[in-house]
């Protein structure tokens, strides 16, 4: 017989759970609404076939939308004690906490599918430069990887969605508005900060510029966050 | 404590000096006792005991502050899956996904478990009286199918440890039997740990009984000789006219042997002013004789005289009183 890897049963639950939810629906059909009136937005009103204003707010929109679908990831189960029924079986904090990224950061990524519309209506009606669109859906889903990470260690710190969502959000928007801070720092601090910034990472790779040090940011980003979460699931504020 | 297990058994649940804190609420207070193969284990006391935190660590769900706990040989701190493979555990009132049906529930444990769904679940559907809940969502279940699905749960890997908190609270008196009968029939091979407060639930499914107050072990016995061992033996009920309670009551007292009187309601006949007590006595001293005599010297009349064994009820009330009134903290 054989085994299934536990992160995947855990993902698979995830996801079944959330898209057989109207959630799912609510929160992709919100999502649509605000990046589909930036980008009409540009198509109509300046009469230009891009997608730049779209992927440029789109840090500030995943700050919101992320936390959204991770805040119950774990603070539902801890609230209803279904953690310890969980916990108790044979898997491991890393099992749990990899099987609830896996189906948050698919949750969020397959908020972004229907946008592909955008894309096809933009080389129907016009040429845009394919460089930009491809960074910038790869820069996308960087975001949502770092987003999701934060969104899960937020939810493991609490029983309660609402104070997850807002803790999530609260890290994600400020990683997302760092860089407008900046011009209030002294020079010597703009570049440390500055490094910190989710929005000018994001905006270098949908440049179409792919630079390690964008993708060493998300990836620590992410990395950080799980790390955080699986020592929280290890000690005793599982509870 | 007990439990020097015959040579050849073998201890599938070490646990030594076991200690938690939370905050400055010790919980739990160096613990120690093993349980080996094909035992059930009643572990008894009033809420707030350390029933739950003790069944937490032992599953590995908590982190002990101090002290072991051994697996059949596996330190569940050291190599916690592989001691969890070994355990099937039902936490009080069964937590479940409450968005799930029952059977892709099922499903879900046994994919986690790695044991083939296919064949575990409708045989778990048939041991736990499942078949007309498998399509519903475990939100809309009672009370007693939730507590079945979490057995079932439980269940899925036959485990060598079956760990229940509270397997039976909540339910009605049939599902209580069905309950029982599941666990007694796994007894018969597995180890099994039962917390409760069902005292004649003990008496009939426990062979062994640890009775936790304040966290800390206050008994531990075959469940046939906790009587002997921990409680004052007999006690005398006597009903006698032509007196006060008072007057019987000291009269009684002073009475070699007897430890103490209270007071206790007699069956009254209709016209016939009578007083009633109960008489402690003493070890295993037998009163009865000198009771009669008392009586008949005061030139009182005895209506009735009859001994009571104390119940386990009585046991388990002395043992943990002094600590419930003070044990008000929280069920962790």
């Amino acid at each position: 017989m054989k085994k299934q890897n536990a992160a995947l049963v855990i993902m698979k639950r995830e996801l079944s759970a959330y898209f057989s939810s109207p959630i799912a629906y609510i929160v992709t059909g919100l999502f649509l609404v605000f990046s589909g009136f930036l980008f009409f937005n540009t198509f109509f009103l300046a009469n230009r076939a891009e997608l730049r204003n779209f992927f440029s707010i789109l840090p500030i929109t995943l700050s919101f939308f992320i936390p959204a679908l991770t805040m119950r990831m774990l603070a539902e189960e801890k609230r209803s004690g279904s953690i310890e029924t969980l916990l108790t079986l044979p898997v491991t904090a890393f099992d749990v906490t990899l099987g609830k990224f896996l189906a948050a950061f698919i949750s969020g990524a397959a908020m972004l599918v229907p946008t592909l519309f955008y894309v096809i209506t933009c080389y129907v009606f016009g040429s845009p430069d394919a460089g930009p669109i491809i960074g910038g859906y790869l820069g996308a889903l960087f975001l949502i990887a770092s987003f999701s990470a934060i969104g899960l260690f937020a939810t493991s710190l609490t029983k309660n969605q609402i104070i997850a969502f807002f803790i999530a959000f609260t890290i994600c928007i400020l990683l997302s508005i760092l860089s407008g801070f900046l011009v209030f720092l002294p020079s010597w601090l703009v570049n440390f900060c500055s490094y910190f910034s989710a929005y000018s990472h994001f905006t270098s790779i949908a440049q179409g510029i792919i630079d390690t040090r964008d993708l060493i940011y998300f990836i620590s980003l992410t990395a950080i966050f799980f790390a955080l979460t699986v020592e929280i699931l290890k000690g005793d504020s599982r509870r | 404590m007990l439990s020097a297990p015959a040579h050849g058994v073998q201890i599938m649940i070490e646990v030594s000096h076991l200690s938690k804190q939370f905050g400055t609420f010790r919980a739990v207070d160096d613990i120690s006792f093993s349980i080996p193969t094909g035992q059930i284990v009643g572990l008894l006391g009033p809420n707030g005991a350390g029933k739950t935190t003790t069944m937490r660590m032992i599953t590995g769900f908590l982190k002990a502050t101090d002290g072991t706990i051994s697996i059949d040989g596996t330190d569940i701190t050291e190599n916690p899956v592989e001691a969890k493979r070994k355990i099937g555990y039902m936490p009080e009132s069964a937590p479940l996904y409450s968005d799930m049906i029952v059977d892709d529930y099922l499903r879900y444990v046994a994919d986690l478990q790695g044991v083939n769904a296919d064949e575990k679940v409708p045989q778990l559907c048939e041991t736990c009286g499942l078949k007309e809940v498998m399509h519903k969502n475990i939100a809309d279940l009672s009370r007693g199918y939730r507590q079945r699905v979490g057995l079932a749960h439980a269940l899925m890997n036959d485990p060598e440890i079956l760990i229940l908190d509270e397997p039976t609270s909540g339910l009605d008196p049939n599902q209580i039997q069905d309950v029982r009968d599941v666990i007694k029939e796994i007894g018969k091979t597995r180890t099994v740990i039962i917390s409760t407060h069902i005292l004649g639930e003990v008496e009939m499914l426990c062979g062994r009984v640890i009775i936790i107050a304040k966290g800390k072990i206050v008994a531990d016995s075959p469940t046939g000789e906790l009587r002997e061992k921990y409680g004052h033996s007999a006690s005398v009920f006597v009903e006698a006219g032509g007196c006060s309670e008072s007057d019987l009551s000291q009269a009684l007292s002073q009475l070699e042997g007897v430890s103490s009187c209270t007071a206790e309601e007699g069956e009254a006949i209709e016209g016939v002013q009578t007083a009633s007590l109960l008489a402690h006595a003493e070890g295993n001293a037998e009163i009865r004789p000198a009771i009669f005599k008392a009586i008949a010297e005061k030139g009182w009349t005895l209506y009735e005289m009859s001994i009571r064994r104390n119940s386990l009820e009585d046991v388990f009330h002395s043992l943990t009183q002094d600590d419930a009134a003070t044990a008000e903290g929280e069920n962790a």
